[in-house]
C-alpha cells in the first residue's frame, strides 16, 4: 500500500453515467431513482481525477472535504480509506453524495469542467459512503471519557445531528429534542424516498445513539420546554438546529380552497405520514388527475415528482423565472423531465379557481417577461399585460419557500432575530445574542443546503467545546 | 410512549384518557391542545386538553370515536401507552380576570370547555355555563362542569334533559334577560360554533370559539390548518386554536374540515371488516 499513487496517470474518458431506475417505471413506485455507481464504475470514474495539487474543487466544497485524496483512494480499490477521508470533515457522506448541489459547488470549479466534464465526486462522495454502510459490521465506536457537561440540541436536521454527533466524540452528554415523532428534519420529512431512502438517515441517527446521545421526539421546545428550562435543568449550552420550517404561501385568492397545498403539507404527508401507502398507512392525501406545483427549487421539484407517484396523470411546474435560474439541483430537473413533468416557466400563479363546494378547479396564470437583474442577481421576471391564462387542474402544491419558524425566538428573551425571522449570530461559529446558545443551519441562513448546515453544526460544536473548556 | 394512568367511558363512543406527560402538564394552560399519534403508521391528530395536574404529571384528553385513529385510541385500554403525545401548542385562551362569562359547550366540546371554566372560577370569575347534546345519554362531565359553574344549564335537542333545543336558544335567553355577559366562549362542533356567532353578534357580545381544523404536526410547518379570519388566513395551531367567533369564516372551515371525509370513510370500513372476525380489540368491530 506504500505505492506513491499520485504517480498514477490520468485516464482520459467520458464522464461516467449514473445508472437510473427507467423513468416509467419508477414514476410508479417510491424507489431510489439514482442507483449508484458499482465498483469498477466508480474505480473509473476516480481514474478521471487530474490529482491537481492546489485542487479548485475543494474551495468548491462548503466543508473542505479532501476530494483529490479521497477520489484518489477509490481509484486504488480502497473504499474504507476514501470513506475515512470523507468522514473527517463531512458527518453525512452517504446524505451529501446524494443530495448536495455539486454543479455548483465542487464539481463547478473541477478543472475537467472546463473544456469537458467535471469529475463525477457527489457520485464518488457516495460510492464511498454506500460501500461503508453496506458493511454492517461496523464497529461501534469508543465513547470517549465523558467530560461531565451537558448539551441541548434543538432539532434534528443536519446541522442538529452534526453538532451532537461532534459534541458526543468529545464527551459531552448531548440531548436532542425534536418536535416531530421522528428525526431527521427535512431528510426524513421533506425529501422524498426516491431520492434519499429512509434507512441511510436511520443509520445516522442510529450512530448518533451508539456515541450515547439521546434523541428525544415530541418535544417543542418553546411549548413542551423553553430554552430557559433547558438551562435550569443543567445544560451548560443549547444548539438550536431548528430549520425553516414556515411555509409561505403567495397571497393569491383561492389559496384556501381545498386541494391547495402547502409543499411542507404535501411532503410531510407523503413522506413522513407515508400517503402513498394509504389505506395500509393512515394519512390521505389528495392528488387529482392534473397538478400544478408553484416553484422552481428542490422543493417544488419533489413535490411534482412526488405528484407523478401518487397517481398524478399531468403534473405541472409553474415557475415565474426561466430555467437558467431554477434553483433546483440540475439532476432533479433531469430527472424530473424524464419522468414527464411539463415546465411552464415564465408563468406566475395570479388566483386559484374553485367550484361551489370548494375544490380546485383551475390555475389562473399570467405570463412573464425577465427585466433587469434584481437584488438576487437574476432577472426580475415582470407580468405580461393580459397574458392571462388558466391551467385546469385539481390540486395545486405551493412551493415558494419556508422561513424560520418562530417558537423558540419568540419564548426566548434576548435571542434576537432578523427581518426575515432568522436568528441574528455573532460571529462564525455561530453564537447567537444570547450566551452559550448557539444556531446553525437553516435557522440562520434561511432554507439553503444539507451540506450548509453541516457545516454549521460542526463549526458550533467546536465553538461550544472551546468556551465550556474555557478555551476559548 | 405516555402512559393511561386513568380511562373513563363518558359515553359509549366517547371516552376520557388521563395520560401521564409531565413535561407537557408543566406547561398547559387552558384552550390548549396536543397531538396524538397511537400507531406507528397512524395519523397526527389533534385533541383539546380537558384538564392537567402539574403535580401529578398528568394531562386529561377526551376523545369522541370519529375516525380510525380516534377509534383506536378510544380502544386503548387503562395501563397501556400512547405512542406520541406531543404540548402543549396553540395558544391559551385569553381569560378575563373580572365579570361574567358565559361559557358554551357542545357535544364533546364540554371537555375543552371544563378546563376554562375551572381557571375563571379560580380567578374568581362568574361563570354561567350551558352545556347540550343530542340527547341525555351523550351529555358528558356534567356534574364535573356544575362544580366550576356557578350556574349550569343544559339543552338537549331531544328534551331528554334541561331545555328542550340548542344551547343557542338557551344563551339567546340569558342576553334577553339582560344579564351583562362580558364575554362567551363556545367549544363544540363548528356549526354550533357558528351558530353561537350568529346568536351574539347582533348584541356585539365579545365571543370566542375554538376551532377544530384539520392539522398534521400543529406547530405552524404545514398550513393544513389554515382559515381565515377577519380576511386573514390564520394558522389555527399557531394562531389558535382560538379565535374571535364574529371573524372567522365558518363556512370554509366546515368545508376544509370535510376535505378527507371519503378517506375517512374508507378507512373506518377497512378496519370494521378486518375485525369482524372478533377476538380484536381496536375497537373498529362493534
Ligand atoms: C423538499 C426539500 C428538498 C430539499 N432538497 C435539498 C437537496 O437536494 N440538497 C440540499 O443540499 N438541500 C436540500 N434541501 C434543503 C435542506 O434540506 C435544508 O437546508 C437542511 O435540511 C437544513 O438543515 P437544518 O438542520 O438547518 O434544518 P431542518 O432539516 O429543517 O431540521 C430542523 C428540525 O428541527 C425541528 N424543530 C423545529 N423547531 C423546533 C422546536 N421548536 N423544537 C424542537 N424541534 C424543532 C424540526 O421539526 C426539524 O426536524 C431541501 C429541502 C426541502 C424542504
Ligand atoms: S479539480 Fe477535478 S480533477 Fe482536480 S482534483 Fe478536483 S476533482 Fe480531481
Ligand atoms: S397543523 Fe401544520 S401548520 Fe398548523
Amino acid at each position: 500500500m506504500s505505492q506513491d499513487t499520485t504517480k498514477k496517470k490520468p485516464v482520459k474518458r467520458p464522464r461516467a453515467e449514473m445508472p437510473a431506475q427507467d423513468p416509467k417505471e419508477r414514476i410508479r413506485n417510491f424507489n431510489e431513482v439514482a442507483l449508484g455507481y458499482d465498483e469498477e464504475t466508480a474505480v473509473a470514474e476516480a481514474e478521471r481525477c487530474l490529482q491537481c495539487k492546489n485542487a479548485a474543487c475543494v474551495e468548491g466544497c462548503p466543508v473542505d472535504v479532501r476530494i483529490p485524496e479521497f477520489v484518489a483512494k477509490i481509484r486504488d480499490r480502497d473504499f474504507q480509506a476514501a470513506y475515512d477521508l470523507i468522514k473527517d470533515t463531512n458527518s453525512l457522506p452517504a446524505i451529501c453524495g446524494r443530495v448536495c448541489p455539486q454543479e455548483t459547488q465542487c464539481e463547478a470549479k473541477c478543472v475537467l469542467g472546463k473544456k469537458g466534464e467535471p469529475v463525477a465526486i457527489g457520485r464518488l462522495e457516495r460510492a464511498a459512503a454506500d460501500w461503508a454502510m453496506a458493511r454492517s459490521d461496523r464497529v461501534k465506536p469508543e465513547l470517549p471519557e465523558p467530560n461531565g457537561k451537558k448539551v441541548a440540541v434543538v432539532g434534528s436536521g443536519p446541522a442538529g445531528l452534526t453538532c451532537a454527533g461532534d459534541l458526543a466524540k468529545m464527551g459531552y452528554k448531548v440531548t436532542v429534542f425534536e418536535a416531530l415523532h421522528a428525526p431527521g428534519g427535512v431528510l426524513i420529512y421533506g425529501i422524498p424516498e426516491f431520492r434519499l431512502p429512509k434507512r441511510i438517515v436511520a443509520e445516522e441517527i442510529k450512530a448518533l445513539s451508539d456515541l450515547g446521545v439521546d434523541v428525544v421526539c415530541d418535544v417543542v421546545v418553546g411549548k413542551t420546554i423553553t430554552v430557559d428550562d433547558l438551562f435550569a435543568e443543567g445544560y451548560d449550552a443549547v444548539f438550536l438546529g431548528t430549520g425553516a420550517g414556515l411555509p409561505m404561501f403567495m397571497g393569491i385568492p383561492g389559496e384556501t380552497l381545498n386541494g391547495v397545498y402547502s409543499a411542507n403539507e404535501f411532503l410531510t404527508r407523503t413522506n413522513l405520514m407515508k400517503a402513498y401507502l394509504f389505506p395500509e398507512w393512515d394519512t390521505p392525501i389528495k392528488v387529482g388527475r392534473r397538478v400544478a406545483v408553484v416553484g422552481g427549487g428542490n422543493v417544488a421539484m419533489d413535490s411534482v415528482r412526488c405528484a407523478l407517484r401518487l397517481g398524478a396523470e399531468e403534473a405541472i411546474i409553474v415557475y415565474r423565472r426561466s430555467e437558467a435560474e431554477m434553483p433546483a439541483r440540475a439532476e432533479e430537473v433531469h430527472h424530473a423531465k424524464e419522468e414527464g413533468v411539463i415546465f411552464r416557466t415564465l408563468t406566475n400563479p395570479v388566483r386559484v379557481l374553485g367550484n361551489e363546494e370548494g375544490w380546485v378547479t383551475g390555475l389562473e396564470c399570467v405570463r412573464m417577461e425577465l427585466g433587469e437583474p434584481d437584488e438576487s442577481g437574476r432577472r426580475r421576471p415582470i407580468p405580461i399585460e393580459g397574458s392571462e391564462f388558466v391551467l385546469e387542474v385539481d390540486t395545486v402544491v405551493i412551493a415558494i419557500g419556508t422561513t424560520p419558524n418562530p417558537l423558540v425566538s419568540q419564548t426566548t428573551p434576548g435571542l434576537e432575530v432578523n427581518r426575515k425571522g432568522c436568528l441574528i449570530t455573532r460571529d462564525e461559529s455561530g453564537l447567537t445574542t444570547r450566551d452559550l446558545v448557539w444556531a446553525g443551519g437553516d435557522a440562520v441562513t434561511g432554507a439553503a443546503t444539507v451540506i450548509e448546515a453541516m457545516g454549521a453544526g460542526k463549526r458550533a460544536a467546536a465553538a461550544i467545546d472551546k468556551v465550556l473548556q474555557g478555551k476559548g | 410512549m405516555f402512559k393511561i394512568v386513568k380511562k373513563r367511558e363518558l359515553t359509549p363512543v366517547t371516552k376520557l384518557f388521563v395520560v401521564e406527560a409531565p413535561m407537557v402538564a408543566k406547561k398547559a394552560l387552558p384552550g390548549q391542545f396536543v397531538i396524538v399519534r397511537v400507531t406507528e403508521s397512524g395519523e397526527r391528530i389533534p385533541l383539546t386538553i380537558a384538564d392537567y395536574d402539574a403535580g401529578a404529571g398528568t394531562v386529561t384528553i377526551v376523545v369522541q370515536e370519529v375516525g380510525k385513529t380516534s377509534r383506536l385510541l378510544g380502544a386503548l385500554p387503562e395501563g397501556d401507552r400512547i405512542l406520541d403525545f406531543v404540548g402543549p401548542l396553540g395558544k391559551p385562551a385569553p381569560l378575563i380576570d373580572r365579570g361574567l362569562v358565559v361559557l358554551v359547550g357542545g357535544g364533546f366540546g364540554v371537555a375543552p370547555i371544563y378546563p376554562i371554566a375551572k381557571a375563571l372560577k379560580a380567578k374568581g370569575v362568574k361563570v354561567v355555563s350551558i352545556i347540550g347534546a343530542r340527547t341525555k345519554d351523550l351529555l358528558i362531565l356534567e356534574e364535573e362542569m356544575r362544580g366550576v359553574s356557578d350556574e349550569l344549564l343544559v339543552a338537549t335537542d331531544d328534551g331528554s334533559k334541561g331545555h328542550k333545543g340548542f344551547v343557542t336558544d338557551v344563551l339567546k335567553q340569558l342576553i334577553d334577560e339582560g344579564r351583562k355577559i362580558d364575554q362567551v366562549i363556545a367549544i363544540g362542533p363548528m356549526v354550533m360554533m357558528r351558530a353561537v356567532a350568529r346568536t351574539t353578534e347582533p348584541y356585539k357580545l365579545k365571543t370566542l370559539v375554538s376551532v377544530d381544523p384539520i392539522m398534521v404536526d400543529g406547530t405552524g410547518m404545514c398550513g393544513a390548518c389554515r382559515l381565515t379570519v377577519g380576511g386573514e388566513v390564520k394558522f389555527a395551531c399557531v394562531d389558535g386554536p382560538i379565535f374571535d367567533a364574529h371573524k372567522v369564516d365558518f363556512d370554509e372551515a366546515v368545508r376544509r374540515g370535510r376535505m378527507y371525509l371519503p378517506e375517512q370513510e374508507l378507512a373506518v370500513k377497512r378496519m370494521e371488516s378486518s375485525c369482524a372476525g372478533g377476538g380484536c380489540t381496536c375497537g373498529g368491530g362493534h
